[in-house]
């Protein structure tokens, strides 16, 4: 793929820079080239939200092969840590020391956290394959989405349906991410700011989860994948090493929830429903699953496609109606979903799969033809 | 000559399948350095003595001793440790994998680096992985398939599955090396090489224990042979005399020897 | 009013509705090792259709008995929801039968997408009453109440799984279903004709999908474009609680959801009956993984 013609370290280097130079004027570019560019640039921050979710579960779908329909819970673990210890809502409650912990603290809590559900789930869910495996993850993103929206009775711990309000935001170096920030005679808006921000930590969880792939224990948790009495004969540990996926996984969406919840500024368990988690699954499936690229690429599409075609539906209808026919909302769904269905009867083994995974594809087809 | 040191001890192993008695009081010792062989009709329960010996199974009653160590129902991964690495009878390969990473997650219980590791490459992370891979590197080499180190399993010939396998098995760094019917499906010129591979791992130090059908292979390989039918050892001892014992004559032919 | 009672004719309503659309994703799994995650979008489809007819023929002036206009309408949605079956294994599952095994799942959440915003576009956003044709009297039954709907509910969904019971167990098709699906290459080698197998497979379990669905309107009173995606989670869960490709497991576990879920909301509390049901599936597949009536698949090393 695309990787291949970068041969040498100075091509890489090359490509590298340009990326970091388009990355870094993006939201002065999308600012200057759209009249919405402000919704546009919140949309690129929810994107790379989404990066890292989609990076998470491939460690525990991509790598580890187990199929987890329930992701988006960690999302929602990392989310409300972050909600509940930087809100009012629980001020009257716990000791003034909890509250408002530095960022750097809250994100680490928040993944702890995350990771901490994530063994919760992994732990019973060992010894189940594939499909039951999906299944109880599934039942495990539904617990907790429901436990959030009824725990404000008997007690009023997360607020209910109607959620937390009046998050704080982050702050940083001294910096209020809540407010416009001036430096060098530029002006931050807040979702500028969390752009930055946002995309430090998508950086930072790419460079992990490179590093993983190529260690012992990312090869650990392909050997699972790829033959699990195997690997156990081999003498890997695989309790612990696909709870190791579990929780390192799990982590990186409390990560992202953490960050979500700031930036939002508020979150209700309507945010933590299970198309979300589906969704997730989408972005490292099509992308193609186990490939870091090709899930970054995954969850860009998934999550700016529906949004691209916000705006392009209604120019759309009435070209080709001369009015408005149907429910935008629901025609670009429509779409989104028979483009979901057309990209994978093309390309079964992702947009951008792994180099062996690709191999192994094509060798099927090679069989079935003969 | 030193008197033969045992290495491994079961003894009245049993395993039940529900109402199959797989194995019923199996007792059998291997020594030290030695290659030994286990023969018997198909269905004899070779393969469930050996998931047994190497963990993949828990025994139901019986003594499992092992250099020293008791592994009676103990898990694989501990099994492994303790120094029993074992081969598929129907090869069992990472396939997506290529023949080097296949032998690099076998070093995985010799290893420890983790996440912290990983992530910061630390220098002992770093020389550990640089072990890894020379390691991996010249196992290959060892099992004769060093130049197809980054082909992916899946694509090996049949014969260079096999090898790889055992090269994966010995990245374990076995004291006992368990290989369940290694030369089946191999051409003569290759079980020829098998042989030849498996005298050289024997004599670099492993002890080898080892399932075959091609009897003629193991009447000239094996220094002692135990034979299984029905879940029950029915002889054991040097092939002399383990091929002509009438009860083993029966077993394979079905009738007794006039 | 008899609490106990009244719980366990609810959860024997809805757990016969769930069995019913159970027993369509176990047949599929069985046969495909595929979750037909659109599944459940036939099962609404199969309502709104019916609501739709039922409500045409009124607007028509044809003034029938209510059973006799349920009919009509069932005689529309059945073959509507079949077609439909059968049209998604055609475009979406068949291409792939030998793509990895996670691209059939998204192209059948695609699918599913694909229904749910279609019929968004055709019914609406608003629920769809169900038109009150059906007797509502509320019978005595030792202190418990039950209608005439909830009765005719259970009776048809016995019914019917007693015939799909019959037509697997004891027809030439149902044979070829049972062989497909215990090894689809020797049963092609057999002369089984996979491709038709699976194709009635679809239909067969869209058919009762609709009919669930129908049950399922009926009983709330309503229906909506996003029903399916609650009702066929649920469902799927019955199935595996049961061991996804039994059919008697189907029934088994999505029965007993139904009274475990009636069960909870009568005596615990009704917004954690779904948690109560998960937390329930869970603690069943640690203990038996492959469900109440699963086969233990054995690690064969």
């Amino acid at each position: 793929m695309a990787i291949d013609f970068l041969k040498t370290p100075r091509q890489r280097l090359a490509v590298y820079i340009a990326l970091a130079v388009v990355l870094a004027v993006l939201p002065w570019a999308l600012g200057g080239l759209f009249e919405n560019g402000k919704s546009w640039l919140r949309a690129v921050d929810f994107a790379l939200l989404y990066i890292m979710l989609a990076l998470g579960l491939n460690i525990v779908v991509g790598y580890t092969g187990l199929l987890d329909l329930g992701y988006i819970a960690f999302y929602a673990v990392g989310a409300y840590t972050y909600a509940l210890l930087n809100s009012p809502h629980l001020q009257a409650m716990l000791p003034v020391w909890m509250m408002h912990p530095p960022f750097v603290v809250m994100i680490i809590l928040a993944a702890f956290m995350a990771g901490l559900f994530g063994v919760l789930l992994g732990t019973p869910t060992l010894k189940l394959r594939g499909d039951y495996l999906a299944i109880v993850t599934l039942g495990f993103g539904e617990i907790i989405r429901i436990c959030l929206n009824n725990l404000d009775h008997p007690i009023n711990i997360t607020n209910g349906p109607q959620g937390l309000n009046g998050i704080s935001k982050v702050h940083l170096f001294g910096l209020d991410f809540g407010k416009p920030i001036q430096w060098l005679g530029l002006t931050f808006d807040v979702a500028h700011s969390y752009y930055y921000l946002i995309l430090a930590f998508c950086a930072l969880i790419i460079f992990v989860t490179l590093r993983l792939q190529q260690s012992r224990i990312g090869r650990a948790w392909v050997a699972i994948r790829e033959d699990e009495i195997a690997a156990n004969a081999m003498g890997i540990n695989t309790r612990n090493i696909k709870l190791l996926a579990f929780a390192m996984g799990a982590s990186f969406g409390g990560v992202s929830g953490a960050l979500f919840a700031s930036f939002q500024g508020f979150v209700s368990p309507e945010s933590f429903v299970l198309m979300e988690s589906v969704m997730v699954l989408c972005m490292v499936v099509l992308g193609g699953m186990g490939n870091i690229p090709g899930v970054i690429l995954g969850a860009i599409l998934v999550s700016i496609t529906p949004e691209l075609l916000r705006d392009a539906i209604n120019p759309l209808q009435s070209a080709v109606f001369g009015r408005r026919v149907f429910d935008p909302e629901n025609l670009r769904m429509l779409i989104f979903g028979l483009a979901m269905i057309t990209i994978m009867l093309l390309r079964p083994e992702g947009l951008w799969p792994s180099r062996r995974r690709k191999l192994e594809i094509h060798e099927h087809e090679e069989e079935a033809t003969a | 000559m030193n008197a033969p040191q045992q290495l491994l001890a079961i003894e009245g192993i049993h395993k039940r399948f529900g109402g199959l008695h797989a194995l019923n009081d199996v007792t059998l010792s291997i020594n030290k350095g030695e290659i030994y062989g286990l023969i018997g009709p198909n269905g004899a329960g070779k393969t469930t003595l050996f998931n047994v010996l190497t963990g993949l199974y828990l025994p139901d009653e019986g003594k499992f001793n092992f250099d020293g160590k008791n592994l009676f129902r103990q898990k694989p991964y501990v099994v492994v440790e303790s120094g029993i690495a074992r081969t598929f009878q129907n090869i069992r390969l990472f396939h997506n994998m290529t023949a080097l990473e296949n032998v690099m997650v076998g070093q995985h219980v010799r290893t420890k680096a983790g996440v912290i590791g990983a992530v910061f490459r630390n220098p002992s992370a770093k020389a550990e992985e640089a072990t890894i891979k020379a390691r991996a590197e010249e196992l290959l080499d060892y099992v004769g398939i060093g130049k197809r180190k980054n082909e992916l399993a899946r694509n090996l010939s049949y014969g260079d599955q096999r090898r790889l396998e055992i090269a994966r098995a010995l990245a374990t760094k076995p004291i006992l090396l368990a290989l369940d019917e290694p030369a089946a499906g191999m051409n003569p010129n290759e079980t020829a090489a098998l042989k030849t591979l498996m005298e050289k791992i024997r004599s670099d130090g492993v002890t080898i224990l080892l399932i075959e059908h091609d009897v003629k292979l193991m009447m000239g390989l094996c220094d002692r042979i135990a034979v299984l039918d029905y879940g029950k050892k029915i002889a054991e001892g040097v092939p002399e005399q383990v091929k002509n014992d009438p009860r083993v004559i029966e077993a394979y032919l079905g009738v007794a020897p006039e | 009013m008899d609490i106990f009672l009244q719980q366990i004719i609810n959860g024997l309503v809805v757990g016969s509705i769930y069995a019913l659309i159970a027993l369509g994703y176990t047949m599929v799994y069985g046969i495909m090792q595929l979750i037909n995650f659109a599944h459940g979008e036939i099962v609404m489809i199969g309502a709104m259709v019916t609501i739709t007819c039922i409500n045409l023929l009124i607007g028509a002036g044809i003034n029938l008995p209510g059973p006799l206009l349920l009919l009509a309408g069932l005689l529309m949605a059945i073959p509507v929801s079949m077609l439909l079956g059968f049209a998604i294994e055609r475009i979406a599952y068949r291409p792939l039968r030998r793509a990895p095994r996670l691209a059939p799942l998204i192209t059948a959440i695609g699918v599913s997408i694909v229904l749910q915003q279609a019929a968004m576009l055709i019914w609406g956003r608003n629920y769809r009453p169900f038109p009150a044709i059906l007797p509502t009297e509320v019978h005595d039954f030792f202190g418990a109440a039950i209608t005439d709907l909830q009765v005719a509910i259970v009776v048809l969904a016995l019914l019917l799984m007693g015939g799909l019971f019959f037509l697997i167990e004891r027809t030439k098709l149902g044979r070829a279903m049972r062989a497909t699906s215990q090894n689809p290459e020797v049963a092609g080698l057999m002369g089984v004709n996979i491709n038709t197998i699976i194709s009635m497979t679809f239909m067969i379990g869209s058919a009762l999908g609709a009919m669930a669905g129908v049950m399922v309107a009926a009983n709330y009173d309503q229906a909506h474009a996003y029903m399916g995606s609650l009702i066929g989670l649920k469902a799927f869960t019955a199935a595996v609680l049961g061991g996804i490709g039994n059919l008697a497991g189907a029934v088994v576990g999505g029965i007993l959801l139904g009274l475990i879920e009636s069960m909870c909301a009568g005596y615990l509390s009704s917004s954690y009956k779904d948690v109560f049901a998960f937390v329930v599936l869970i603690g069943v597949l640690v203990f038996r993984p492959s469900g109440l009536l699963g086969e233990r698949v054995a690690d064969r090393a």
